[in-house]
């Protein structure tokens, strides 16, 4: 369990980041906080011929509030700094909430924000907050800057429009309007463990109490989070309520998952505990938006 | 019984140097000129070898060298029968297949070692692996305990006529005799798998040859340190002497670290010969899982004879064990689970029957538990169908065929894992039961609680179960006790150390006998150089046997002590007394010689010798029982399920045991807690999954889930019954193993009982939630 021999960069600006990894291409690949990265290369699935460490560059680390309720958080903070942060628990407070279930403390510490996002686990939950936020993405390259938006970011399992000599450079939540609940349901098998299912969601009430506007995300029962469009379609302009909650269960755990078997869990058991939990998870969302 | 230091919560001599980063691991250990070994592993688990080409390997720089099993010639030949077969038993079967130091000819297991490779650094090492060109031509593997023993299974040993590696039938009285008198003959299949050790240490050799001096150092970590010194030696051609095995600190053992046979135990003591420099090879994580030792599956035709009020007639249990590629260990693991199926309970028909076989998967060896939990599991789930049959209280049943506290010694007709037929030494496992009973609020909850719980739609379940743990076996250990002239005590025994907190509880029975600060008793473990007779740390034998050879030492020492003080201070012997380091006038402590000067006197340099006298304040002595002595508990928990992601949590366990004298109940509770943990594990987390081709599916951490902390019940309460073992003076049995045995069958009981509306019964261990889902799904569709 050692990595193959591979080069090792450590630029200290972000220009220098980009210049070199437009030199080195393909061989590549960027050393973020390392959580997932230096496992797999240890176990050499992961076989770069180049890291280029961000590690040394502290103007890729901030929780930045804008005037216009956004927050832009730079790609190499820590998942601890964000999970503590109290602008992002007044303004977000889901986020807080899920950072708790991304492993364990020390993990944490050294997990980033903008790492996991650009690594796209599909069974991670960065990646799939920002998918229900649609978060914007700020991917530079040498030279130059492009936005992408969350739902157009994830291609596939760990695959995503990152160009080789691009990086993920700030992410960016939207305000939510006002009466908006939201609401993370995760069964691991331990704490601190991948999801098995889960299922974060934010609903938007109207004055009258229907549903004006619904996000959900599934995690786990795809190549990659899945943002649910049977959500919006059955519960907008509805009152909410258990009946509908299971009619939105039955439509996702039928038509917009595709869950695999592995070690830990059968399809079939994915698929019923998916129905748990968007039940779960709209009935919290839009108790908390009704608050 | 307990004394100044002996019976107190003593905190740990040893944790200044852990708790500081000063102890000293293995990986610590450089040496100057040192290489590292790295093994390519076959990912292959049944396969013919064609060939293997290193050729571009050797040409690597910083690869030294490269062998294949071809490379040793008549040194290659398999390991030693660690264990003795079960001649004792009549008609016993069993056929001797010992671990291959490395493959040749065929591989049998994914993982088994197809070269070694020797090279500066481990990178280097390991980065050979893609040199080096492997030809095989797979064959059909055999995983399924029931499909290997089919006439046209592939054999995992071609000599052999089938895949049976050894069969045992014991019985007392007349099973079936017993069951045609029942009113309720109650038949299971039940699957039990088991995990691996998984010590936060893996294993780790490194060898020091001293080409000048002829002798050979070795650092292990290692269980086993004199037996794998002696099989060394042996291989070799050296003398015991010529190899000193020390075992430095070490990070967990749970029992696969008793191996003296593995490749890098036979290996890289000759390599290192060969090459006159130091090898270092530390275990990564992905070969502990892949090809170290484990337990592993046992599935077990089991049936139980009742009367209508629940009275045990007989027990009959036919079961398989997988015994992986190799049988190195012999049957350890099997008789401990034919002693420790019925032990608890009045079963005067009792009829047990094991197919040991042999499977293209790693091999099996004790892990922590040893076998008993399956046994336990069998019987404990025999008891909870029949009390369904019967429509009795699972606790009343088990009250009801307890053996009682007046029926011991008690001689069980089942011989173990030492061979001799196992006698329950003491105890009282109905008061175990009571208190376990009492201290989990059973009759609270099953009445008051949980019938408010069940009308507010939750599910939760209540568990009781016993146990016995055979502990404390033969043969012998010894020690030696030494005052300096320091004042100080050394004491030195060949078992070695994983974390147990030897270096607490072996000062604490010195310094008891011999009056001294328990921080002023030095304690070596483990060393060949130090003290090199003696079996090993296995089978909750370290406090009983080790710990009773330091006791026999220590009271020489002290009687010595007593001799030459009566002698110096110029009083009778039973006038002199031991205190505070000092040899005293008893009721005149002001008239005193320290230890230090009394050592420095017992060891004239000058003069004459008194004939027969032995110099030093020191003594040599050892201690080995007839038989183990048996500890045992009761285990109680209760438990909330969520009827939607079908998760469990333990929310309160209450376990109560027994364990003879309490040296220091802190670690004691230390030894209960860390078992429970090992037991959650075996219950609800830890698997080796192995696929058809014997491909293991749960390599890593990510996939292995080892309980964690936050895996551990809310509220854990202890309780202790103290019955002294006859067996030694001091009373001690072993207590390392009691949480990991009855935990699983405990859970099961309890995730019924939350379940009850669903008429689950569970036949299997470990669960999960995707398992029970299914399991809820299928009985309701019934």
């Amino acid at each position: 369990m050692k990595p193959i021999p591979f080069e090792y960069y450590a630029p200290s600006s972000v220009a220098e980041a980009l210049d070199t990894i437009a030199e080195l291409g393909y061989s590549g690949k960027i050393l973020a906080g390392g959580q997932s990265l230096i496992p797999s290369m240890n176990f050499r699935v992961a076989r770069p011929g180049a890291l280029v460490d961000l590690n040394n560059i502290p103007e890729l680390a901030y929780i930045r509030p804008n005037g216009d309720g956004s927050v832009a958080i730079g790609t190499m903070t820590r998942d601890s700094k964000v999970e503590h942060d109290a602008e992002i628990k007044r303004r977000f407070p889901l986020i807080a909430e899920v950072m708790t279930y991304i492993a364990h403390p020390q993990i944490r510490n050294r997990g980033t924000f903008g790492g996991a996002i650009a690594h796209a686990d599909p069974a991670a939950q960065l990646p799939a907050i920002s998918l229900l936020m649609n978060a914007d993405l700020k991917l530079l390259k040498k030279g130059g800057e492009r936005w992408v938006q969350a739902e157009d970011f994830f291609l596939g399992p760990f695959m995503t429009v990152l160009e080789p000599d691009e990086m993920l450079a700030e992410v960016v939540l939207k305000p939510l309007p006002a009466r908006t609940g939201s609401s993370y349901k995760q069964v691991s098998r331990q704490r601190g463990g991948y999801a098995q299912v889960a299922v974060a969601s934010a609903a938007t009430l109207d004055e009258a109490g229907r549903c004006k506007q619904v996000r959900m995300v599934l995690i786990s029962v795809g190549d990659t989070p899945i943002l649910s469009k049977e959500v919006s379609r059955i519960l907008v302009g509805q009152k909410p309520g258990q009946e509908a909650f299971e009619a939105v269960a039955e439509a996702v755990a039928k038509g917009e998952i595709d869950p695999g078997t592995d070690v830990h869990a059968t399809a079939d058991y994915r698929r019923h505990l998916t129905r748990v939990l968007v039940v779960r998870s709209l009935t919290e969302a839009f108790q908390r938006a009704a608050l | 019984m307990s004394g100044k230091v002996f019976g107190q919560s003593v905190t740990r001599n040893e944790d200044p140097y852990l708790l500081t980063g000063k102890a000293e691991f293995i990986d610590d250990i450089e040496l100057p000129g040192m290489l590292h070994a790295a093994f390519l592993r076959s990912d292959y688990a049944h396969a013919r070898i064609k060939s293997i080409d290193v050729s571009q390997a050797l040409k690597r720089p910083g690869v030294v060298a490269v062998y294949t099993a071809a490379d040793f010639g008549d040194y290659w030949r398999p390991g030693p029968l660690q264990v003795p077969p079960p001649t004792a038993i009549k008609g016993s079967v069993f056929h001797a297949r010992t671990l291959v130091p490395i493959a040749k000819d065929k591989v049998r297991f994914s993982g088994e070692p197809l070269a070694l490779i020797i090279a500066e650094s481990r990178y280097i090492a390991e980065d050979a692996f893609d040199d080096i060109i492997v030809e095989m031509e797979p064959l059909d593997a055999v995983v399924d305990l029931e499909k290997a023993l089919e006439p046209g299974a592939p054999l995992v040993h071609e000599d052999l006529e089938s895949n049976l590696a050894a069969h045992v039938v014991q019985e007392r009285g007349n099973y079936e005799e017993a069951a045609a008198k029942a009113d309720y003959v109650i038949k299971r299949r039940i699957s039990v798998d088991r995990c691996a050790g998984a010590a936060m240490e893996n294993r780790g050799l490194l060898v020091d040859w001293n080409d000048r001096t002829r002798e050979m150092t070795i650092w292990a970590s290692t269980q086993a340190p004199i037996p794998l010194r002696n099989s060394i030696a042996a291989r070799l051609g050296l003398f015991e002497s010529q190899v000193r095995v020390i075992t430095p600190y070490i990070g967990g053992g749970f029992g696969p670290k008793i191996m003296t046979s593995q490749a890098d135990d036979v290996l890289l003591p000759i390599v290192a010969m060969w090459l006159n420099r130091p090898i270092k090879w530390i275990e990564d994580r992905r070969e502990n899982f892949l090809a170290t030792t484990s337990e592993r599956d046992q599935l077990h035709y089991a049936e139980i004879a009742v009367t209508k009020d629940g009275i045990i007639l007989g027990v009959k249990d036919m079961f398989y064990h997988n015994t992986g590629a190799y049988d190195p260990y012999g049957m350890t693991v099997p008789l401990n689970t034919q002693t420790h199926t019925v032990s608890n309970y009045n079963v005067p028909n009792f009829k047990t029957e094991v197919k040991m076989v042999f499977s293209n998967t790693m091999v099996v060896t004790p892990v922590r538990g040893a076998g008993r939990p399956y046994g336990v599991y069998v019987m404990e789930r025999l008891i909870d169908y029949a009390a369904c049959e019967l429509g009795m209280d699972p606790v009343e049943i088990r009250r009801r065929n307890l053996i009682r506290s007046d029926q011991y010694p008690l001689p069980t007709g089942i011989i173990g894992q030492d061979f001799v037929e196992g006698v329950l030494d003491s105890g009282d496992y109905p008061e175990e039961l009571r208190k376990a009973v009492e201290l989990i609020g059973y009759e609270k909850f099953i009445k008051e609680e949980q019938p408010r719980l069940r009308a507010e739609g939750k599910h939760k379940g209540i568990g009781v179960v016993c146990f016995t743990e055979g502990t404390s076996v033969g043969p012998y250990e010894g020690a030696r006790v030494t005052v300096g002239a320091n004042g100080k005590v050394n004491v030195s025994t060949g078992i070695s150390t994983q974390g147990q907190g030897h270096f607490t509880v072996y000062a604490q029975i010195a310094a008891e006998e011999l009056g001294v600060d328990v921080r002023d008793v030095n304690v070596t473990t483990g060393d060949t150089g130090h003290f090199h007779w003696g079996a090993g740390t296995f089978a909750s034998r370290g406090t009983g046997v080790a710990g009773s050879a330091i006791h026999l030492a220590a009271s020489k020492v002290r009687q010595k002590a007593i001799k030459l003080g009566s002698k110096l201070l110029g009083v009778p012997e039973d006038q002199v007394e031991l205190c505070d380091g000092k040899v005293c006038v008893a009721g005149d402590h002001s008239r005193f010689i320290s230890l230090g000067e009394m050592a420095m006197k017992a060891n004239p340099t000058r003069g004459t010798f008194e004939q027969g006298a032995e110099p030093g304040l020191e003594a040599v002595a050892y201690f080995g029982p007839p038989y183990g002595s048996t500890g045992a508990g009761a285990l109680a928990m209760i438990v909330d399920v969520d009827p939607g992601s079908m998760d469990v949590k333990i929310e309160k366990l209450a376990i109560v045991h027994d364990c003879g004298t309490l040296v220091n109940p802190m670690l004691v509770e230390g030894q209960i807690l860390g078992g429970l943990s090992m037991g959650i594990g075996n219950a609800f987390y830890e698997q080796l999954k192995y696929d058809e081709n014997g491909q293991l599916l749960t390599a890593s951490f990510m996939d292995y889930l080892l309980p964690q902390a936050t895996d551990m019940p809310d509220e854990v309460l202890l309780g202790h019954v103290e019955r002294p073992s006859p067996l030694n003076e001091l009373g001690m049995k072993g207590v390392g193993e009691a949480g990991a045995i009855p935990t699983p069958a405990c859970f099961a009981q309890a995730v019924e009982n939350a379940l009850a509306d669903c008429k689950l019964q569970i036949a299997e261990t470990p669960l999960s939630p995707s398992r029970l889902f299914e399991l809820v799904k299928k009985s309701t569709e019934k």
